[in-house]
């Protein structure tokens, strides 16, 4: 503003000055510029050093070992997996035991986080302040702690032989949840037959049937229960940051207390409630990277193991960047369009938090 | 409106600074680049990089586990001991004359070659297995085997599993990146068997998944097995399977860009086998200054000049038995404790696979 001469405001006939360094659209565009060169040297730079350090120490690079066999075994998974498939087979089925755990886990916190959430508001003393004490404790302890302890909760649970039988077919034990599993037999267009197919303790621990394992459970119970407590957090502050008179109009008109919250209050709370939440998500996402400790083979573990027995340091963990990086965008970007929505049909202008 | 003004010289002033730098460091990898040609005639200084960083600094860096029992771990004042410690100390008292110029790093098993290659240990000395993809692959040179072991499996008395192939379906506790990962799976692979990994990455963890009952048994070297069950509230309880799955010979890990370095590593070792061979101990050697044994006058410098072709001095095995002991003493004082027998460790002439060149 101290250069109004330097504003563009010429008239169409006189010809437009040549842009100088008084232009402050100039200087941003220089100075722009400028940062995106030296991030871009420093880049270069790091890659070339890096490269002729590896030369030097003759170790070998390249993304080559994805192919070759990777020669141990994967516990668990949604994918089929032996140990002679390949390097990049482990890791797919790492990340597909990533992405379970972090869909199931975001999906449970989401709901327990909603509910300590408006818990935590309760007139009734009892509710508001057990929810109190979840959202402190779990809050205030770290998440390492928090999934050691579910896990080793999970290993006091009695031997295979003596496991708890609850209902037909349900085995808890400290190998795991077991449980029956729906069996078709039969092919596409026949007949088929739908039959239960039951666990049954043979040999070392239990055959057949579907199952949970301890890891598995101890991870989704941490992640769920840590994450949710900020959630809740979050939720309550969405909730008292919507004008009192709305809750007292809504009842005035006669409005239940359940329907007060679901038309009334939610509506206007999630605008405030969604960014910070898609944040507590990603979180969740990667903080199951401290599978590791317990066993649970996602991501993480599967890049070590692969890092360990190829010595191909960099290029894993770069992959395990790539591909961590890959799961947060795919969670925030449907979050922040639904942020946007529900901003605007909250009758704000933008997202505005 | 400030910022705005001062921004492009500040940046102007970090993209001049880089460039100078940029120019600094291929002009360095230029110079890098010829040094090996331009040096290579002299050949005493520039071949020796990590001897010559040894001496100059005056103590040798070596790598070991973060604590296994036998191997490195630290005792109760804080000192290192172990097989693969004395292996250290041998190569500080052949190199700088005094065992004790050690300084040791401590690394989980998927730090140490990365540590290694980085150069930031001079050796690695850390139950490591030697294998092809090691060497061949991680560009790592494994001069001397200082141990034979193997993959084992231990197990509850009360199962009554005699042999690993009673082991079908079981769920087995191993830890990540060892080479007893691999060897399970291709045991029960090859035999038909199928098991559940359960795969921890700290020791201390796996032992207690192990012990609560989450694995029914813990595969790991037949040494480890051995520490791990002397730690068990009740050791009789468990036992170690006769069966060993695999071969796996320890041994130090050095960079191969250090021809000298490399032998001088693989001699240390080598001296504390032949030192048991000729009767050699640290409570003896003093004693075979005067022998007339043309092996021994050899072994402790009276002869030869052998020392020097290595690159040390000649009171270099002398000094290694002197302070730090012959292989059977280094095996009384850290892993006989445990419980674990000599077996394949013993002298060649004892039926043992321990065979080291003579020095000659």
């Amino acid at each position: 503003m101290r250069h109004p001469s330097a504003e563009p405001v010429a008239p169409d006939h006189v010809v437009r000055p040549r842009r100088s360094w008084r232009d402050p659209r100039t200087r941003a565009l220089a100075s722009q510029a400028a940062v995106v060169a030296a991030v871009c040297a420093i880049v270069v730079m790091v890659a070339m050093q890096t490269a002729a350090n590896l030369r030097a120490r003759d170790i070998a690079s390249g993304f080559d070992y994805l192919g070759r066999a990777a020669g141990f075994e994967i516990a668990q998974g949604g994918l089929s997996y032996s140990s002679r498939d390949t390097y990049a087979r482990a890791l797919e089925a790492g990340l597909v035991n990533t992405l379970r755990v972090a869909a199931i886990g975001i999906a449970v916190a989401s709901a327990l986080g909603l509910l300590v959430g408006i818990a935590r508001l309760s007139p009734i003393w009892i509710v508001s302040a057990t929810s109190n004490v979840y959202v402190e404790v779990l809050r205030n302890t770290p998440l390492l702690l928090q999934l050691l302890f579910w896990y080793s909760l999970s290993q006091a649970l009695p031997r295979p032989h003596d496991a708890l039988n609850p209902l037909p077919g349900v085995f808890l034990s400290g190998r795991g949840l077991f449980l029956p599993r729906l069996v078709w037999h039969g092919g596409w267009l026949q007949f088929g037959r739908v039959a239960l197919e039951r666990p049954e303790l043979a040999g070392f621990g239990f055959r057949g049937g579907t199952s949970i394992s301890p890891e598995f459970a101890a991870l989704l119970v941490g992640l769920s229960t840590y994450t949710s407590a900020f959630i809740g957090e979050i939720v309550r502050g969405g909730i008292l940051a919507v004008d009192r008179g709305q809750t007292e109009a809504a009842a005035a008109l006669g409005l239940s207390r359940l329907r007060i919250l679901r038309l009334v209050v939610l509506p206007q709370a999630l605008p405030v409630i969604v960014p910070p939440t898609t944040s507590q998500f990603l979180n969740l996402a990667k903080n199951s990277s401290l599978a590791v400790a317990i066993g649970y083979p996602d991501v993480i573990s599967i890049t070590n193991t692969t890092l360990n027995q190829t010595g191909q340091a960099i290029e894993a963990i770069a992959i395990a960047m790539v591909l961590y990086l890959a799961i947060s965008l795919a969670i925030s970007f449907p979050m922040n369009l639904w942020g946007g929505a529900v901003a605007r049909a909250g009758g704000r202008e933008r997202g505005g938090c | 409106m400030i910022v705005n003004r001062r921004l492009p010289w500040c940046c102007l002033a970090l993209v001049a600074s880089l460039a100078v730098s940029a120019c600094s460091d291929a002009g360095a990898h230029a110079s890098q680049a010829q040094a090996p040609a331009a040096q290579a005639p002299p050949a005493s200084s520039s071949t020796t990089p990590t001897l010559d960083a040894v001496r100059g600094r005056g103590f040798v860096r070596c790598g070991v586990s973060t604590g296994i029992a036998g191997f490195s771990v630290p005792d109760k004042e804080g000192q290192w001991r172990g097989l693969d410690v004395d292996v250290c100390r041998a190569i500080a008292a052949a190199v700088l004359g005094d065992a004790a110029k050690v300084r040791y790093t401590p690394l989980t098993a998927s730090q140490r070659f990365t540590s290694l290659q980085s150069g930031e240990v001079d050796v690695l000395s850390r139950n490591t297995t030697i294998t092809f993809e090691r060497d061949a692959q991680l560009g790592i040179e494994f001069p001397a085997i200082d141990w034979y072991d193997g993959t084992g499996f231990i197990v509850r008395k009360s199962l009554d599993v005699k042999s690993v192939k009673d082991l079908d379906g079981a769920a087995i506790c191993i830890q990540p990146g060892t080479t007893t990962e691999l060897d399970v799976a291709d045991y029960f692979r090859t035999n038909h068997l199928t098991f559940t990994p359960v795969v921890i990455e700290r020791v201390e963890e796996a032992i207690n998944a192990y012990l609560s009952g989450r694995c029914d048994t813990f595969s790991s070297d037949q040494s480890a097995l051995a520490t791990v069950r002397t730690h068990m509230p009740h050791p009789d309880d468990y036992v170690v399977l006769p069966e060993v799955i695999s071969k796996a010979p320890f041994g130090p890990g050095v960079m191969p860009n250090d021809v000298r370095w490399t032998k001088i590593v693989r001699w240390s070792v080598f001296a504390m086998i032949d030192a048991e061979e000729l009767g050699l101990s640290s409570t003896t050697i003093d004693g075979a200054l005067a022998s007339d044994d043309p092996d021994v006058q050899r072994f402790v410098g009276r002869i030869g000049g052998y020392g020097q072709m290595l690159g040390v001095d000649s009171d270099w095995a002398f000094r290694i038995v002197k302070q730090v002991g012959n292989f059977a003493e280094s095996f009384d004082r850290n892993i006989k404790p445990l419980g674990i027998e000599r077996g394949a460790n013993r002298l060649w002439k004892d039926g043992g696979l321990l065979y080291a060149p003579s020095l000659r």
